[in-house]
């Protein structure tokens, strides 16, 4: 049961991450690879703030803007120079883990020993209800302190989604999503279609970072290589999403981040509990993206050829 | 009104696949006029209207709408003055989203964009007022997404969308090609009314002599990347369908001149 507990928190804390990779990939359709640097940047400055004594909310803020200001010269490099996309990306994620190391001043750096977001919440706890409390869920005996956590991550990321959700609906945000969808005819109505897409990558990103230093936060460390799959971790998040939700309006379609971003953390850790080589993991989640890509083309095909059989 | 001084444009410079699609056009069109653009393919008529809206920076010349000089602008600026509505009937709308959001994001053209809420109940009230004299049936569906209609129900609402602000000037190219002849004749005729209503300057490509000889005070032939002819007043009354076959006649013998000396003079000379 603690298992799945922490496992739902870290499902929370990595919606924010999905959260950001809905707005590169399916609001302006923009294979944004920065993610995998965004990500560890975000999770390097919010350590190095608190092991500097920043208060650590302070950090995680200011972890958040660094992700923007990644996100942003990734859609400077794409609209201002012309370069592709995944080009773009790939060159401020690879000038990314630079900085990163930068930032920490070395590759792995512990916060075990410091007061973090996460660190309140746990002596919240205390207050409330003593050390080491422990109740009983469904017949499983959890840690009182484990369920403070989860409801904390919960409602942060209520927050983000009604937050987000609310400007995706206003006249900026619904200017941006028409930027993904038809940027020509946003732009004969005026709007500014790089600006949107700089501001989109910011926006994304920092959401990104955000996720990072909270996960740092929550596991007690940042390493400079735990960006590396995030992309497709939060890609495959998306996509679950939508696959239970099927509503593409924008509210569902940020629930079924989340939910989807949940549902995988579990999934993996069941996979993991049955025995699933950690190494593995990341190719599987590969072939999971691969195959949900895949899927409805294939499906149509059979579809279209079953037809073809039966007109024949 | 609008002032287009002696522009040029040429894709491509310098390579294989250069192509100069405009030669020096000049041409000023005044306040409340409706101007009919016509021209073989490739004669550079989407090149000018593209070149007005800002879709590309001219090489040389000088464009200025209302005495301002609009020549460096970006697209999404002018847009502020200009209403568009494209040949392709995807290009118009946001598929994805819905009539209502379409609709709201064109009562904003080229307004501050805040963090207002985008679409405001009393709003929706003012969409399907606004849609209901197309008499589609739109006035109902105004959730669905925009991708769902057809082509003719798109070019009306992009119509619709472009002058719901009202355009110190409207460019129309060849809006109605994508449709059928019975579609195409409807969203015509709700052109003409929406131009009517408000004497919208205008600019429309059209590929239908029909549509030239009827509509509007203008007519404006380009030829390679030139004006070849173009009748106004009286004159443009005048004019019948055969006069203008006549002339892309001879404007196509001239070609065939030219290119029959062309190769005359490789043969003997080269
Ligand atoms: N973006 C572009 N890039 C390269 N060539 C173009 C571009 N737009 C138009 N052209 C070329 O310019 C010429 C004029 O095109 P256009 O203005 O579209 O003609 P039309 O009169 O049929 O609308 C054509 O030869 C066309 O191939
Ligand atoms: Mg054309």
């Amino acid at each position: 049961m603690s298992l799945l507990i922490g496992s739902t928190t870290i499902g929370l804390i990595l919606a924010l991450l999905a959260l950001g990779i809905f707005i590169s990939f399916r609001i302006f359709d923009f294979p944004d690879i920065t993610a995998e640097g965004s990500f560890t940047f975000g999770a390097a400055t919010a350590a190095s703030l608190i092991v500097a004594g920043v208060n650590p909310l302070l950090a995680s803020f200011i972890a958040f803007l660094a992700g923007m200001a990644a996100g942003a010269v990734t859609g400077i490099i794409h609209t201002r120079f012309n370069i592709n996309p995944l080009l773009a990306g790939i060159l401020v994620m690879t000038a990314l883990y630079s900085v990163n190391l930068h930032v920490m001043g070395k590759s792995n750096m512990p916060l075990l020993s410091e007061t973090t977001v996460f660190t309140w919440i746990e002596n919240l706890s205390l207050s409330w209800s003593g050390a080491d409390a422990r109740t009983i869920i469904l017949g499983w005996e959890v840690a009182v302190k484990d369920l403070w956590l989860l409801l904390f991550c919960f409602l942060v990321i209520v927050g983000f989604c009604i937050t987000l959700w609310w400007f995706f609906k206003t006249n900026i945000g619904t200017a941006m999503r028409a930027t993904g969808d038809n940027d020509q005819m946003i732009r004969a109505l005026g709007v500014n279609t790089k600006l949107m897409i700089i501001v989109g990558m910011a926006l994304s990103n920092g959401f990104i970072a955000l996720a990072g230093a909270m996960l740092a936060q929550y596991q007690g460390f940042a390493d400079v290589q735990m960006g590396i799959g995030m992309m497709v971790w939060g890609l495959a998040s998306v996509i679950i999403g939508e696959a239970i939700i099927n509503d593409n309006s924008v509210g569902f379609v940020i629930l079924g981040a989340v939910l989807g971003s949940v549902l995988f953390r579990l999934l993996v850790a069941i996979a993991l509990r049955w025995g699933l080589n950690p190494n593995d993991l990341k190719i599987i989640t590969a072939l999971f993206v691969f195959i949900a890509l895949i899927l409805p083309g294939l499906l149509k095909n059979k579809k279209l050829s079953f037809k073809r059989k039966a007109n024949a | 009104m609008l002032k287009i001084n002696h522009i040029s444009k040429t894709f491509n410079p310098g390579t294989v696949n250069e192509v100069v699609a405009l030669q020096d056009v000049s041409i000023e069109i005044e306040e409340g006029s409706f101007v009919c653009v016509l021209g073989t393919n490739g004669s550079g008529k989407s090149t000018m209207l593209n070149a007005v809206a800002g879709s590309f920076i001219v090489d040389e010349g000088i464009i200025t709408l209302d005495h301002i000089d609009i020549t460096k602008w970006g697209e999404h600026e002018r847009a502020k003055f200009i209403g568009r509505v494209f040949q392709n009937p995807f290009s118009g709308t946001a598929p994805n989203m819905s009539i209502q959001e379409n609709l709201a994001l064109a009562m904003k053209r080229g307004k501050n964009r805040g963090i207002g809420w985008g679409l405001p109940a009393s709003l929706i009230h003012e969409f399907r007022a606004m849609v209901k004299p197309l008499n589609m049936g739109l006035e109902d569906r105004l959730e669905n997404p925009i991708g769902k209609l057809s082509g003719g129900q798109r070019q009306a609402l992009t119509l619709l969308m472009a002058t719901a602000l009202k355009p110190k000037l409207l460019l129309l190219d060849e809006h109605t090609a994508a449709l059928d002849p019975k579609t195409a004749a409807k969203v015509i005729d709700l052109t003409q009314q929406v131009i009517m209503k408000d004497k919208l300057t205008t600019m429309m490509v059209t590929h239908s002599m029909q549509q030239a000889v009827n509509l509007g005070d203008r007519i404006v032939m380009m030829h390679k990347g030139k004006v070849a002819y173009d009748f106004r007043g009286e004159e443009k009354k005048r004019l019948k369908i055969n006069d203008l076959l006549t002339l892309f006649d001879e404007l196509r013998r001239k070609d065939n001149i030219d290119t029959a000396v062309a190769s005359m003079l490789a043969d003997n000379y080269v």
